[in-house]
């Protein structure tokens, strides 16, 4: 018996008891001495136990008047509120069964009506809704469609880097090394160095300040030391009235692989340079040996011999010079070096924030022009003035360090310069012919092949009448790029869509903070060979799918199997129908748990009974070396916190409660994505509750009763 | 007074034709093959000249003209930087480090030679 039936027996019970007390002692007070021996002796023991009798017949019959009326009254109407709250919360189809008292039948019929008023309501709003959304799906996967075409390779990302939307071209130039990487909602930074990225997204909101939308290009290196060139364009924000532009709401990335060209550029310009200073060399031996001996025919014949021989051997020199270059050269294609064009004062206030927010310095700016525009590498050099400074500070406390840039005939004129602390000629050599490194970044490149890289010069000088010092760049001009090159208002609404993702931003607070519906999650299955991973028990298949966004990606899953390196006992197969057949040539559990993890990276996970699946992977963490740290959720546990009232909180059940189809049961990956879905219907329900962050559903896990419930 | 030229390069070729033209004109000649003996040879011989090669072993062209220029005792040495590097970045480093002039190989060698005394003033 439930403690609210015992309470509605028990309390009308005690009443009666206590009414005939009382008025019994009251009874008895009130009458004089002669009135109380007159009934002491009509009151014969027999006559008292039939009053005792009808007393206690009296009690129990109000008790079960109480328990009757809790059963057809009470109880009924507590399920009947909690029915109507699963059909105001998370299953619009359902419908009360009336049980009861027949008033309460009445209003169960009536609350049934209602539905269907309700259900019929919101069918006409989702049909008006359904039609609104399948325009704009169409527009949205025509675009789709249109980049899924694209030769090219394409990322969109939103402000933090966060991968929107991306293309079979950047799967396949991006995915060779490891297909998991790349996914919606997944961070860019796994993909494409961060700093080249954070370089490129402060550029270019530099260029939306100036209402300019020219992009940005680096080149970075992937994980299988592919080359790769990127052009990073921007997504302006457009602000709630659409005309105006404010900030970057994302980026897009058009991606080309020049691991090839690169390479034959570098090999050319190589050869160019060996050509050129050679023959310059050669020809200067030539020529003046020539002319000496033009010019003076009285030549003593020992000098006329020698000069001869050096005509002959530096023209021999030459020719074979010339024929190695030609084979060499005529396979090379002419290829740009991944040099952009960009306004001097932007590459100096990229240095600056560089060195300021890095090295601590204080930068200055001495003179610039700010109609100079340069064609170079800005992440490299950036980098290389950082490195300078830092070196300055660290050898020679050095705390501040100004900057000019002035035009300088046909090329830019850039100097660092500082007060006092002279510098050796042979160290200011070394520095700029050392690998930069700087914040914990290292570069494989000098100064001066950053320099050359540009076709620039660079040298270290002192002022001396001035105290100064200074590190002197030679940089090349962009060529037709002077004056204002904005591109004027940008009235037109661009291109983009409504992506959910550009609005996320960046998680500074802690997980357990953040709301339950903004967390990405990774949902998981296993099936075993048994129930008891303590007695040897081991996992047989693995299926995960992601939820970001409130929407589970069907795209997006992990599935495999793994061979147990164990028998498979009948009584399993009978459940999850894996035979031993198709375990034979599986990876074993450690080629699989380092590749789920990497799945479920930066995710919160979640299973159905959750505390079996982790206890498994927790059995593995010895062998194979695989933590799982982040946060896990049990979505049997929330369905308890949700529906307490409910018998059953298994996966079956919950799911036809809350309306979800079951598909594909008992295959790892089917029950995951029943699971995902189960969940995504209890998050607006424990918000019904007051449970709306991660910390809170894990807090009321725990307290639910299931949760003492230990494999 | 006849007036010292030092030629400082690395290729014999070019060398013997320097020596042999210097020598014609009238001056007083030494050979040094590296930019560290160049600068030695200017301590001990004191020339007046230095025909410097930019692409040297050891020590460049553009750090000994650098070094000649920045010392007081040295200062007054005409520099006269010979290079098979031409680009303008380049013979803008040479004169902005302080050479008196920069000559880009192939020259002819008469003006080399007309060079070299209009420096001297002969």
């Amino acid at each position: 018996m439930s403690r609210g039936a015992l309470a509605a027996a028990l309390v009308p019970a005690a009443v009666a008891l206590v009414i005939l007390g009382v008025g019994a002692g009251f009874l008895w007070g009130d009458l004089d001495p002669r009135e109380r021996e007159a009934i002491g002796a009509v009151l014969t023991p027999a006559r008292i136990g039939l009053l005792v009798l009808f007393g206690l017949a009296l009690v129990t019959v109000l008790a079960v008047l109480g328990h009757r009326l809790f059963a057809r009254l009470a109880a009924p109407a507590r399920r009947l509120a909690e029915d109507v709250r699963v059909i105001a919360q998370s299953n619009a189809a359902h419908r009360v069964a009336p049980s009861g008292a027949a008033e309460l039948r009445v209003l169960a019929s009536a609350v049934n009506e209602l539905a269907e008023v309700r259900s019929a309501l919101a069918a006409d709003v989702a049909a008006t809704v359904a039609d609104a959304n399948a325009r704009v799906e169409a527009e949205r996967s025509r675009l789709a469609a249109l980049i899924a075409e694209l030769d090219q390779s394409v990322l969109v990302c939103n402000r933090e880097g966060r991968i929107l939307l991306y293309n079979a071209a950047a799967q396949r130039i991006l995915g060779g090394g490891d297909a998991s990487l790349l996914g919606l909602g997944r961070s860019v930074f796994g993909i494409v160095d961060r700093n080249l990225i954070l370089h490129a997204v402060e550029a270019m909101e530099r260029q939306l300040e100036r209402r300019e939308r020219e992009g940005t290009y680096f080149v970075t290196a992937t994980g299988d030391g592919r080359l790769l060139r990127v052009q990073a364009a921007p997504v302006p924000e457009q602000a709630a009235t659409g005309a105006d532009v404010s900030g970057l709401a994302g980026y897009v990335l058009l991606l080309v692989d020049v691991t090839e060209s690169v390479d034959a550029e570098a090999k050319r310009v190589a050869l160019f340079q060996r050509l050129v200073e050679g023959t310059r060399a050669g020809l200067a031996s030539i020529r003046a040996a020539s002319e000496n001996l033009a010019a003076h025919p009285e030549m003593e014949e020992g000098q006329r011999t020698r000069f001869a021989g050096i005509i002959q051997e530096e023209a021999v020199r030459l020719s074979d010079l010339l024929h190695a270059t030609t084979a060499d050269a005529s396979e090379r294609l002419k290829v740009r070096w991944p040099l952009e064009e960009m306004r001097g004062e932007d590459l100096l206030t990229l240095a600056r924030s560089r060195i300021e927010r890095r090295v601590g310095q204080v930068t200055k700016l001495e003179s610039v022009d700010p109609e100079l525009w340069l064609r170079v590498d800005s992440f490299s050099l950036a980098q290389g003035l950082g490195y300078l400074a830092r070196r300055l500070q660290e050898e020679f406390a050095v705390r501040e360090v100004r900057f000019r840039l002035l035009p300088a005939g046909g090329h830019a004129q850039l100097d660092m310069l500082w007060r006092g602390a002279p510098l050796a000629s042979e160290t200011a050599f070394a520095w700029q012919n050392e690998p930069f490194t700087l914040g914990g970044e290292d570069s494989p490149l000098t100064l001066a092949q950053v320099i050359e890289r540009h076709g620039g010069e660079t040298w270290y000088q002192r002022d001396l009448p001035a105290q100064l010092a200074y590190f002197r760049l030679l940089l090349p001009l962009a060529e037709g790029r002077r004056g204002n090159r904005g591109r004027g208002e940008t009235s037109s609404r661009p291109e983009f869509y409504d992506f959910d993702l550009f609005r996320r931003s960046a998680a500074s607070e802690a997980l357990d903070e953040r709301p339950l519906a903004d967390l990405e999650y990774t949902v998981f299955d296993t099936e075993t060979t048994g129930l008891n991973p303590a007695e040897g028990d081991e996992i047989i298949a693995i299926g995960a799918v992601r939820i970001l966004n409130g929407r589970v990606l069907g795209g997006e899953t992990f599935e495999s199997l793994v061979d147990p390196q164990r028998s498979l006992p009948e009584a399993s197969v009978a459940v999850h129908g894996i035979t031993r057949d198709m375990l034979a040539g599986q990876p074993p559990i450690d080629a699989v748990l380092p590749r789920f993890r990497r799945f479920a990276e930066d995710t919160v996970l979640v299973g159905h009974n959750a505390a079996f699946d982790m206890r498994f992977l927790q059995l593995k963490e010895a062998q194979t070396g695989v933590r799982f740290e982040q946060p896990v959720l049990d979505t049997l546990l929330l369905s308890a916190v949700a529906h307490p009232e409910q018998g059953s909180h298994s996966l079956e059940e919950i799911a036809g409660r809350l309306g979800v189809n079951v598909v594909g049961r008992h295959t790892a990956l089917g029950d995951a994505l029943v699971t995902a879905e189960v969940f995504l219907r209890l998050v607006p329900v424990l918000s019904e509750h007051g449970i709306r962050t991660l910390g809170e559903a894990r807090a009321a896990a725990e307290k639910t009763y299931y949760a003492r419930l230990k494999y | 007074m006849t007036k010292r030229v030092l030629i400082a390069d690395d290729e014999p070729n070019i060398v013997a034709s320097l020596e042999f033209l210097m020598e014609q004109a009238g001056f007083e000649v030494k050979v040094a093959s590296d930019g560290r003996a160049a600068l030695g040879l200017v301590a001990s011989f004191r020339p007046d000249l230095v025909l410097l090669d930019v692409m040297m072993p050891v020590k460049n062209g553009y750090e000994v003209c650098q070094q000649l220029k920045g010392d007081a005792d040295t200062r007054g040495v005409k520099v006269i930087l010979l290079s098979a590097k031409g680009r303008d970045v380049e013979v803008a480093k040479g004169l902005e480090l302080g050479a008196d002039a920069y000559v880009t190989k192939p020259f002819s060698t008469r003006e080399l030679v007309a060079k070299v005394k209009e420096l001297l003033g002969t």
